[in-house]
């Protein structure tokens, strides 16, 4: 592997393929995000997004194909992928029944944080959520917004090359939506890559480039712009139905 | 070290924070130790007699004074007539009935002999059996007592009398109690132990924040023993809980080979949790796992020879006590508290507890998957 990928790129895919018995949840998909970048990946439900994430942070062997995450390889190396990824999951992941510090304790003790690290980083992450007050409260008492927040945070405290967001922002409302995009574009900022998967599309302009997945194949990669004037549409809103009115899957 | 380290605060802080599992750790072991063994008693008292007497005589009269004086019988119901005695079984009146016929002095005088018909409501196996082999005692009791009146035994009894004196060693009273104290704590260490390690990690499944764990560089077998560690602390908790109460309620002092049964929990735990860890990684809902908890539990119970003697079971239960964990946990147990065993004692069975202990486990970190 030559260091020129592991500058540029932080993931890079060929054909990687997922298939669950008769069923290819994932169809030869091959893209590349660059470091830095944050990356949009859409589709409806059922089109290989969660799929195609969860080879991606090495919960999944994939079938065929290859990709390379952080410059390691998902099918030979997935631990060493799991030590440069952040993720968040779909599902709420912190302990509803832990205080706040508590969880922040046990997800930087899991990536191999020590106590002072963890503790500095709880200071800080306490001062940026504006949740100081909030430290010793339980998990389960926070409102959804903060507690997605909150996990994004977790997710990205070990400082890792890359973070997944699976449909982070599910359920949450406008203000608090804008909110968080604004931390995920600090931590781009920051040089952290940034994958996320969405189907809110106003959400979809904010990324630098995008992928659409319909029926487990990406139909369409590029700048928002880009795709926008490729396809005479006036939002993203309209390139995705476009695209994906011809999907003959759905959940 | 610091990961494992802060995984074992993780667990404790959520064990201590859920009352549900504190009832179960505290409270349960509590309550069924001292209720249980006064109930789970095999000893079969109480007969209920029903006595249908054709005689009337003074022999047949003897003889019902010997039913009414046991402290196993009671003289439930007396008639003359024939007919009632299976009505009698079935209405539970009677769990046994005793037929004695018409002139049954005179035969017994003229003829040596006699005969008596007994008639038992099997329905409940072991009362009927029980009661039939006492009923047999009475008799025979009654038999030796004829004959005295009858004989003037010679220097040399022509029918030697061979009298058995019992001595019952480690349990001087046969109390029933002190046999079941120990096994009902051994089954309650395998249910804690077994159960929530289960659940701990199911629960994480439904969550989903197991998912979190498998994204983590977290290694397996930090992971496994990150929860396997909790709850063989708390089986130790759980033993010196169910000590106390053995001694204070039903006064079964451990004696100075006590450290004993600590040193044989902890390999016993070690199997038990392994166990819950490998059923936790075939089930997927805290539905499941219990239901399949449940299904082995039973097995490891009825097969441990708790309430049974494994030596009289078919060959083929047998094989299967021999490889269930519970069967040595009880008799070690037992061992210890009733026999004041040594270590040199339980050694066979240290060693197929370990054996076992080191099989669940091993499956237990091998079937456990962070990809699919």
């Amino acid at each position: 592997m030559s260091t020129a990928l592991l500058d540029t790129w932080s993931i890079e895919t060929r054909d990687l393929t997922k298939k669950f018995g008769d069923f290819t949840a994932v169809d030869r998909i091959s893209f590349k995000v660059g470091k830095g970048e944050i990356f949009g990946f859409l589709g409806a439900n059922g089109a290989g997004k969660t799929t195609a994430m969860r080879m991606l942070t090495g919960l999944l062997n994939p079938t065929s194909g290859s990709a390379f995450v952080a410059g390691y390889n998902i099918a030979t190396d997935p631990e060493s992928v799991k030590r440069n990824i952040g993720y968040m999951s779909q599902k709420f992941s912190l302990y509803q029944d832990l205080r706040v510090w508590e969880n922040i304790e046990y997800y930087g003790g899991l990536y191999g944080m020590s106590l002072k690290e963890i503790r500095e980083a709880t200071g800080r992450m306490m001062e940026d959520l504006g949740m100081n007050a909030e430290k010793n409260v339980l998990v389960s008492e926070l409102p959804l917004g903060w507690k997605q927040k909150l996990a994004f945070s977790i997710a990205i405290m070990h400082h890792p090359g890359i973070v997944f967001l699976d449909e982070p922002t599910g359920g949450v409302d406008p203000i608090t939506r804008r909110q968080f995009w604004n931390m995920i574009y600090q931590t781009a900022r920051e040089g952290i890559t940034i994958f996320v998967t969405t189907h809110y599309m106003d959400e979809a302009e904010y990324c630098e480039r995008v992928a659409i997945m319909v029926d487990g194949k990406i139909e369409a990669i590029g700048k928002t712009s880009e795709l926008k004037s490729a396809y005479h549409a006036g939002s993203m809103d309209e390139v995705f139905y476009l695209l994906a009115r011809g999907a003959t899957r759905s959940e | 070290m610091t990961a494992f380290f802060l995984i074992l605060k993780k667990e404790f802080r959520q064990i201590f924070r859920d009352p549900a599992i504190l009832r179960l750790i505290f409270l349960m072991p509590v309550l069924q130790l001292i209720i249980l063994p006064f109930a789970a008693d095999y000893e079969v008292k109480n007969i209920k007699v029903g006595i249908i007497d054709l005689d009337h005589s003074d022999y047949s009269r003897s003889l019902i004074t010997k039913f009414e004086n046991s402290s196993y019988f009671k003289l439930a119901v007396y008639s003359s007539d024939h007919h009632q005695a299976l009505k009698w079984l079935e209405k539970e009146e009677a769990d046994l009935v005793i037929e004695i016929p018409p002139r049954f002095e005179s035969t017994l005088i003229r003829e040596n002999s006699a005969t008596l018909q007994l008639v038992v409501n099997a329905v409940n196996g072991t009362k009927g059996n029980l009661g039939a082999a006492y009923t047999s005692g009475v008799i025979q009791q009654f038999n030796q007592e004829i004959r005295k009146d009858w004989f003037e035994f010679p220097r040399f009894n022509p029918e030697p009398f061979i009298t058995v004196v019992p001595i019952s060693l480690y349990n001087p009273y046969s109390d029933y109690q002190r046999f079941m104290v120990p096994g009902i704590l051994a089954v309650l260490l395998t249910m804690t132990g077994g159960f929530l390690s289960a659940l701990n990690i199911v629960k994480e499944k439904e969550l989903g924040t197991i998912e979190q764990l498998n994204v983590s560089p977290i290694r397996k077998y930090q992971f496994i023993l990150g929860k396997l560690v909790p709850f063989w602390l708390l089986g130790f908790v759980i033993l010196t809980l169910g000590l106390v109460v053995s001694y204070v309620v039903h006064g079964i002092a451990p004696g100075t080979n006590i450290g004993n049964i600590y040193i044989f929990t902890a390999l016993y735990l070690l199997a038990i949790v392994g166990f819950g860890l490998l059923l936790s990684n075939f089930t997927s809902t805290q539905q499941q796992a219990m239901m399949v908890a449940f299904f082995f539990m039973l097995i490891f119970i009825l097969l441990s020879g708790l309430y049974t003697t494994i030596e009289s079971m078919p060959p083929w239960a047998q094989k299967i006590a021999y490889i269930n964990p519970l069967t040595y946990m009880v008799d070690a147990m037992r061992m210890v508290l009733l026999k004041g065993a040594t270590l040199r004692d339980l050694l066979p069975h240290l060693r197929v507890i370990a054996a076992i202990g080191i099989v669940l486990n091993f499956l237990a970190i091998w079937t456990y998957h962070k990809r699919s």
